[in-house]
């Protein structure tokens, strides 16, 4: 699929996903008088979290279950070795043979985006020679996307849950620190609308990224766009009842749902929209969120040199040895003049 | 399944992170706070809905004006001056006389900390009916 139609089907399926709120909770009570706030405010928020929770935990199963006989640790500094040849910190780290290397190789990859922090770029530089660049635009990007996402994140457990945990005043004074426009502007979320514009840009103005790009990259990226506008738009600009809201995802975490009176429409277009993405998130590329913790050119230890790993599949096997080899054959073997390992026993003890 | 121990424990320690609201809250119902309405004063300068949703919009209109433009007249929808002043109008005997009854009710419920009082002193309040509102 081109990356015009996979554009077009990604943006198209989002503007779909707004629609189908906005007709079923302010269109229809106009036209139809039915009301279907209950649908898009509890009935699909639950299903949503159901099956992202469902969903992970078999995916990560299926993953489990999967056999990884080998030692396949991508190796990016020089493996332990002689003692004379240098294994330091950044050795330990980069191509680990103990669980503490493993452990913080790890802790990098999850809170620092290491394998991103690496990226280069091939450019013909002066002439003919080929150089390989470092690019860190990406691992900006990625660093300021999801450390912003979780402080969004965070900030919303404001809604559901009472009292707040401590944090959240905390981050919130933290985010709102520049105190300007009112309701006092949270720089998370705007940064997280720059840096997804980002993300979809760098797919669409590089030609080698928008060949390889399909709906299953842009649509994640569209939809939480689209949740981050809404997010902002009911913030700012269009404005709703935050303590009709509270009441109603105070509701669902405590499981006695309730619909308030005089929530916006903008309020369930921007719920349904994450619940689509909880429901698509077992399903699609964001499963990295638990799939980083299981990639085994992270997570193994590259000491095939130090311990035995036996395949998991492997038939049991009858081995004849060298040694019971020799034992067959070695009077034949001394006979013929072939070098043994064991002499052979004394005459005397053979009588 | 491989590694099993390893990843049942991490599926757990994952399941407990996200489900934090659900077992912070534990299935207990908050009922949403209800604000002390003026007694007598039935008008506020906007409509109730407006009010809910664009009060901190409104307030802050009216500090720039009078604090940038010192024009103090707010003409409401219906025709009415008022003087635009937080403590005088707005927090007047007459209406929200009281911080703990009313501000703070709903702002306390969704977490939120306005500025005001970086500059405003909220009117006194009788100590005795304190303990009754610290519940």
């Amino acid at each position: 699929m081109n990356a015009i139609l996979s554009l077009i089907l990604s943006g198209g399926v989002v503007s779909m996903l707004v629609a189908i709120p906005l007709l079923g909770v302010w269109a229809l009570p106009h036209v139809f008088g039915i009301h279907l706030e209950w649908l898009f405010g509890i009935v699909i928020p639950y299903l949503a979290v159901i099956i992202f929770f469902v969903g992970i935990v078999y995916k990560v199963v299926q993953w489990g279950k999967c056999p990884v006989p080998f030692r396949i640790p991508s190796t990016c500094a020089q493996q332990k070795s002689l003692p004379w040849i240098k294994y330091g910190y950044a050795q330990k780290l980069d191509n680990p043979v103990s669980t503490a290397g493993v452990v913080g190789r790890m802790i990098l990859e999850v809170l620092c985006f290491r394998s991103l922090f690496r990226n280069t770029r091939v450019e013909f530089g002066s002439g003919e020679a080929i150089t390989y660049k470092s690019a860190k635009w990406l691992w900006l990007g990625a660093m300021a996307f999801h450390y912003c996402f979780l402080v969004v994140i965070l900030r919303h457990l404001r809604f559901v849950t009472e009292p707040m945990p401590f944090f959240v005043p905390i981050i919130e004074k933290v985010d709102g620190f520049f105190q300007f426009f009112l309701p006092t502007v949270y720089q998370s979320g705007l940064l997280l609308g720059a840096a997804l514009t980002f993300l979809l840009l760098r797919r669409l103005l590089d030609p080698k990224l928008r060949y390889i790009s399909l709906v299953a990259d842009y649509f994640p990226l569209f939809l939480i766009l689209a949740i981050v506008k809404t997010g902002i738009l009911m913030r700012y600009v269009f404005k709703a009842d935050v303590v009709s809201i509270k009441e109603l995802t105070m509701g669902l975490v405590s499981f006695h749902p309730t619909i308030p009176e005089g929530i916006s429409v903008i309020f369930y277009i921007h719920i349904f929209l994450v619940s689509i993405l909880f429901a698509y998130f077992p399903f699609s590329k964001l499963m990295h969120m638990a799939g980083v913790f299981l990639s085994p050119t992270r997570n193994l230890s590259n000491n095939s040199r130090i311990v035995r790993h036996i395949n998991p599949w492997n038939p049991p096997l009858k081995y004849h040895t060298y040694e019971e080899y020799e034992d067959d054959f070695r009077e034949k073997m001394i006979e013929a003049g072939l070098p043994v390992e064991k002499q052979a026993a004394s005459p005397a003890a053979k009588e | 399944m491989y590694d099993g121990g390893k990843i049942i424990a991490g599926i757990i320690i994952g399941l407990i992170f996200l489900t934090f609201p659900i077992w912070f809250t534990h299935g207990k119902a908050v009922k949403r706070p209800e604000v002390k309405l003026p007694e007598k004063e039935k008008q506020c300068v906007q409509s109730r809905e407006y009010m809910k949703t664009n009060h901190m919009q409104l307030l802050d209109l009216w500090r720039d004006s009078v604090v940038r433009v010192a024009q103090r007249s707010y003409v409401a929808p219906n025709g009415t001056k008022y003087d635009m002043s937080l403590q005088n109008t707005c927090m007047s005997t007459e209406c929200h006389a009281k911080k703990t009854e009313f501000c703070d009710r709903c702002h306390d419920y969704t977490g939120v900390v306005p500025y005001c009082w970086d500059c405003h002193i909220p009117p006194k309040e009788e100590p005795k009916e304190k303990p009754e509102e610290m519940h």
